[in-house]
């Protein structure tokens, strides 16, 4: 038995356990038989002119190193309402973070770093989000009070995020279902954070204060396929007001998994919906996984409430210097401690996430809670190990570990290795009890790592500083009148011109839906070729030049159906301006025409060609192919023909002629 | 009685009662908007009597109208109980002993839903539980004399706590700490500097900007920075501790008597106007910034002088001053009257008459500066000297609130106005200066470089680590 100890097939042995899946492999009922959930929540900037709170100007973004003033502040907790403490605030207070803001003054006043209290509302965004909470078809409160919700990471100068209810239970249609709407709330932005190492944060004040609206879902998803059809409704929906932000970081999903067994683990900051799936698959998959550990400690464990690690100073030339990580010997202040995990044989390398295994989880809290930057620790199961058996022999001596008991070497500042050892042990005893509740961070490579404990209820706290606002029917009755449709009743449209299927997403992320409806009302336009022009054309325009953001495309693409109708073009030739209108947007139509070497030409002078053509053919003779003569007619005639004549109706006359 | 529906009034209670449904009531009100469950929460006496406050199960607040309520029943009941953790202050006789008066403020507060602003709690368990860190530098106790806003404390308070403060000091205490709001704090730092003297400890007044219901209040930090003060400084006077920066970095401590509240919100707002602070709190060190201090000694020899005349007034000079101004507060009776003019002290000519009859009737009048820095010179210009000649005393660089605090406390002794001239002009404690020190006087200006530079770094790395940049 002794020390045969193989991490690596641990991990695999333990990866079957779980039941792991790829995802492209897993089936419906893979999700079922995991009691897949998941809910979300979708944070969504509101095109405003001005921030929630504030007059300091939304939108303008300062880069990483441009800042006019900064300002440091530390985080403590405080009681909620109901006079309890939140757990994350503990924890957020023992990491003991020095909090830095670097102010633009352009972009923040002395309301963002909470030297003035707030000032009236933004009745822009207000409106904005009630006409957001009215499509989500909530039940809108009579009064909005402003709630501070509590958040100790420091994204927020103030400590707390003032937020408030519009609407209630509200829902939204997907393919196969009907997902409910917990809540809508208008809340302000915080602050992108530029960096955060060892004890101390830096964020930037610039997106701080930013009106944006969050979306909860009941957690009606029962397959991350779901999970993302749901968000992109959802970004559909708030984009059809055609007043909200769009860009980088102008939307955020915060995406809820849990399974059968499991608890809610929050994973945030998700930037692009194409990741949710991938994403919610390995929690649930983690969260399977740690059930197993929990059931697998629990069977060695009789008393799992008396589990305690064991911890001793370890003399560094114990180890055999050659195959020591730099830190041991770089940093001359560090401390390092061996700590003796009981009954973890074969836990520290228990499958977690792909590439990952229990022993991560504590590596990533060691960073968050105690603030180590990683590598902090080695342990005795590394799936690539760096210390040698006989090492780690010396180790398990000095501890006296037992036979079933796994070690592992933490390092770091003598301040800090009292809270490391005390995340540790919190760590391991979280471990018999399943999954913890925490908010994770999303990595783009699908899995996820510790952010901190998931906050209740408890962090939420009437803002003493503002009046509540009230919202009459008047109000209501005024925005209903010019709600844009809802997203499904605009797909089942599409469907009925016939608009290839290929094109809904396009349209309906860029709002393009009221555009393709004008046209085909207003210029009595063919609906699919409307739908392919702005869905496939206009995409791959975008797609393969860097336009100007700040252009109005939607009034331009309008203006160009009107143009073609005043010059009685043929829609063909719109093809071919488009690229010219959109990469040139202040070229006047007429202009756009002439560069693509248009002609205004009769029908009857360009069927004139025809007899002139028929006998050139004969000389050439391309093909024997007996399609080839309409072919290189119509190649020839092409150019003269596109927006002067129907090409289909030319090709008719050309086949006819030939015969 | 036991108030069943705490703020709610008209239509709203009306509802409340036909439903038979009360404040902590778990519910579900069915309305026009649709349905709605939560716990009905107390709603603040200044808002409309239209709405229902609920606390829903995502811990959010919403209003319900009462207008759109069809329906609604008690499915449960679910009292708050708002409570700072109380811990048993430990004590360890090493330690100096610290008092600390309360006065209101919101240094530590609780919630109260009546007017939904926040009302202070205190006890040195309270404060423990809120602020851990006070344990590692004294031994606290507390004592709440009054609790109410700095807006309103006044005469009757300077003296009740002048009193107190010398009782403490008489029984050996080594340190007074007193909590204020932050308003008129400045005007109570100078009640106190003249009230109090001769203090063998130092007396070190605190508040805070940002109430401590909330994360990044400064009132723990401001706490922290004022026990220390009060446990190891070697400053026994009447000062004021709070922000230097608006950072969390370190604390001044300004002299009762050249203080001043100069932003209604910044955390950095106290100032001391014409000289420089008496020093620094930092972590746990008091770095003085000057030596000409009362120094803390070991006997309890303390003076009080709790007296005040509430016939002071204070008139912020405008241009188009009426005489009738000054007439008024004479027809009042009011014994004394410190004016704060324009520029080295000046007001305009058409109330030169009105000043020679108040002069006439006894109302002392001391002239101070609205330009808060610098002395006032009425012989510079004939019109200054025409005023003095009038009866008006030049105040030289005191404070306008510091002259008028200290008339109110000189008139409170005798009607002698040449004695309460001995007295006004005669500095106790920094009041006046003989002189003003060239970087007594510093507004930085925003966009000068070389002030840009200095905001690029929050930490007081300029002020302490030796930093090159280190300027003026």
């Amino acid at each position: 038995m002794k020390s045969k100890f193989d991490p690596q097939s641990n991990y695999k042995k333990t990866k079957k356990l779980v039941g792991y899946v790829p995802r492209k492999e897993a089936k419906t009922r893979v999700y079922e038989s995991l009691g897949f959930k998941c809910g979300l929540e979708i944070h969504q900037q509101l095109k405003t002119k001005k921030k929630l709170f504030c007059r300091c100007p939304a939108g303008i973004y300062q880069k990483g190193n441009e800042y006019d003033a900064e300002v440091q502040r530390h985080m403590r907790p405080t009681l909620s309402e109901l006079g309890e403490y939140d757990g994350t605030a503990l924890m957020e207070f023992k990491t003991k973070k020095n909090i830095f803001y670097r102010i633009r003054n352009v972009t923040a006043c002395t309301y963002d770093i909470d030297d003035t209290p707030p000032f009236r509302i933004n009745k822009e965004s207000f409106k904005i989000a009630l006409e957001i909470a009215l499509l989500l078809k909530t039940s809108i409160v009579g009064e909005m009070h402003i709630t501070r919700k509590q958040y100790l990471d420091g994204s927020i100068p103030t400590g707390f995020q003032r937020t408030g209810i519009l609407g209630i239970e509200g829902e939204i249609p997907l393919q196969n279902k009907i997902v409910r709407i917990i809540q809508v709330s208008l809340e302000e932005d915080s602050c992108r954070e530029v960096s955060d190492i060892r004890h101390d944060r830096i964020y930037s004040t610039d997106r701080l204060g930013m009106p944006l609206i969050e979306t909860v879902t009941y957690p009606d998803m029962k397959t991350p396929d779901e999970a993302a059809e749901a968000a992109q409704y959802l970004r559909f929906l708030a984009r059809s007001t055609n007043k909200v932000r769009t860009g980088i970081g102008a939307a955020r999903q915060d995406v809820n998994v849990s399974i059968t067994g499991g608890r809610r683990v929050e994973i945030k900051g998700v930037a692009h919906i194409k990741r949710i799936p991938e994403l919610t698959h390995n929690e649930a998959f983690r969260q399977k996984a740690l059930l197993e550990i929990s059931r697998k400690l629990i069977e060695r464990v009789e008393e799992p409430e008396k589990w305690k690690i064991r911890a001793r100073e370890l003399p560094v030339k114990l180890i055999h210097s050659e195959n020591l990580p730099a830190q041991f010997r770089q940093d001359e202040g560090y401390r390092i401690k061996a700590v003796n995990l009981p009954e973890f044989r074969g836990i520290l390398s228990f499958f977690t996430q792909p590439g990952q295994c229990f022993g991560n989880e504590l590596h990533d809290r060691l960073r968050v809670v105690a603030c180590l930057e990683k590598p902090n620790m080695i342990h005795s199961e590394e799936l690539s190990p760096i210390l040698g058996n006989e090492d780690f022999a010396l180790v398990k001596k000095m501890l006296e570990s037992g036979e079933n008991d796994a070690q592992m070497i933490v390092w770091g500042p003598q301040e800090d290795m009292k809270t490391a050892l005390e995340t540790i042990e919190e760590r391991c005893q979280l471990a018999f009890q399943g999954v913890p509740n925490e908010t994770r961070k999303a990595l783009r490579i699908g899995t996820t790592i510790f952010e901190r404990v998931l906050p209740g209820p408890d962090r939420m706290y009437p803002d003493t500083d503002s009046p509540p606002i009230s919202i009459d029917d008047q109000m209501i009755e005024e925005i209903q009148k010019s709600l844009p449709a809802d997203i499904a009743s605009r797909v089942k449209q599409m469907y009925a011109w016939g608009i290839p299927k290929d094109t809904y997403t396009y349209i309906l992320k860029r709002n393009f839906f009221s555009l393709i409806e004008s046209i085909i009302n207003d210029f009595n336009e063919c609906p699919i070729f409307v739908g392919t022009l702005i869905g496939h054309n206009l995409k791959n325009i975008e797609g393969k030049n860097s336009l100007d953001q700040k252009f109005n495309y939607v009034t331009k693409i309008y203006d160009l159906f009107k143009f073609k109708k005043q010059r009685g073009l043929k829609k063909e030739i719109l093809k071919l301006m488009l690229p010219i209108v959109i990469r040139h947007p202040h070229m006047d139509f007429g202009s756009a025409l002439s560069t693509i070497d248009y002609p205004k030409q009769m029908e009857k002078d360009i069927l004139l060609h025809l007899p002139v053509l028929k006998e050139k053919f004969k000389k050439i003779k391309t093909s024997k192919d007996p399609g080839a003569e309409s072919r290189w007619i119509m190649g020839q005639l092409r150019p003269i023909a596109l927006g002067n004549m129907d090409l289909k109706k030319l090709r008719k006359i050309v086949d006819g002629v030939k015969k | 009685m036991i108030d069943l529906f705490k703020g709610y009034k008209g239509k709203a209670l009306e509802v409340l009662k036909k439903f038979n449904l009360r404040v902590w009531s778990e519910a579900v009100i069915r309305s026009s908007r649709g349905e709605f469950k939560g716990i009905i929460l107390p709603r603040s006496e200044h808002d409309d009597d239209r709405h229902l406050v609920l606390k829903i199960p995502s811990g959010y607040n919403v209003g319900v109208a009462v207008d759109n309520i069809t329906d609604m029943e008690e499915i449960g009941y679910k009292e708050a109980h708002y409570k700072i953790p109380e811990k048993e202050f430990p004590i360890s006789p090493e330690k100096p002993n610290i008092k600390l008066f309360g006065t209101g403020g919101t240094i530590a507060s609780r919630l109260d839903y009546r007017t939904g602003a926040v009302i202070p709690a205190f006890s040195p368990g309270e404060l423990y539980g809120a602020v851990p860190e006070l344990a590692d530098i004294c031994n606290l106790t507390t004592e709440k004399l009054f609790a109410v806003f700095s807006e309103n404390m006044g005469p009757e308070q300077y003296k009740t706590l002048a009193i107190a403060i010398g009782e403490e000091i008489r029984k050996g205490i080594d340190g007074i700490v007193v909590g204020h709001g932050t308003d008129t704090m400045h005007h109570t730092a100078a009640a106190l500097s003249f009230m109090v003297q001769n203090s063998p400890v130092p007396i070190v007044m605190v508040g805070s900007q940002r109430s401590s219901d909330r994360p990044s209040s400064d009132a723990a930090l401001n706490l922290i920075h004022a026990t220390t003060a009060a446990s190891i400084s070697d400053i026994a006077e009447v000062m004021v501790c709070m922000f230097g920066p608006t950072s969390d970095d370190y604390a001044l401590l300004h002299r009762g008597t050249r203080v001043r509240k100069m932003h209604s919100s910044t955390r950095s707002t106290f100032r001391t106007i014409g000289d420089i602070p008496l020093g620094t709190v930092q972590k746990d060190k008091v770095i003085p910034l000057r030596h000409d201090y009362n120094r803390r000694r070991s006997d309890k020899d303390v003076e009080i002088y709790p007296y005040f005349e509430e016939k002071v007034a204070m008139l912020y000079y405008y241009p188009n001053m009426q005489p009738d101004m000054i007439d008024s507060l004479v027809e009042n009776d009011y014994r004394g009257i410190v004016i704060a003019g324009t520029g080295l002290g000046h007001v305009n000519k058409p109330l030169y008459p009105a000043l020679e009859r108040a002069s006439k009737a006894g109302v002392a009048i001391y002239m101070t500066v609205q330009t808060l820095w610098g002395y006032v010179h009425m012989f510079v210009y004939e019109t200054g000297r025409d005023m003095v000649s009038k009866g008006v005393i030049p105040a030289e660089n005191m404070l306008p609130e510091v002259a008028y605090v200290k008339l109110g406390w000189a008139l409170g002794q005798t009607d002698d106005l040449e004695k309460v001239k001995e007295i006004m002009l005669n500095p106790i404690i920094g009041e006046i200066t003989e002189r003003e020190p060239y970087n007594g006087y510093l507004v930085f200006q925003g966009g000068i470089p070389e002030f840009e530079t200095f905001l690029k770094t929050s930490t007081s790395n300029f002020l302490y680590k030796g930093s090159p940049i280190l300027f003026f």
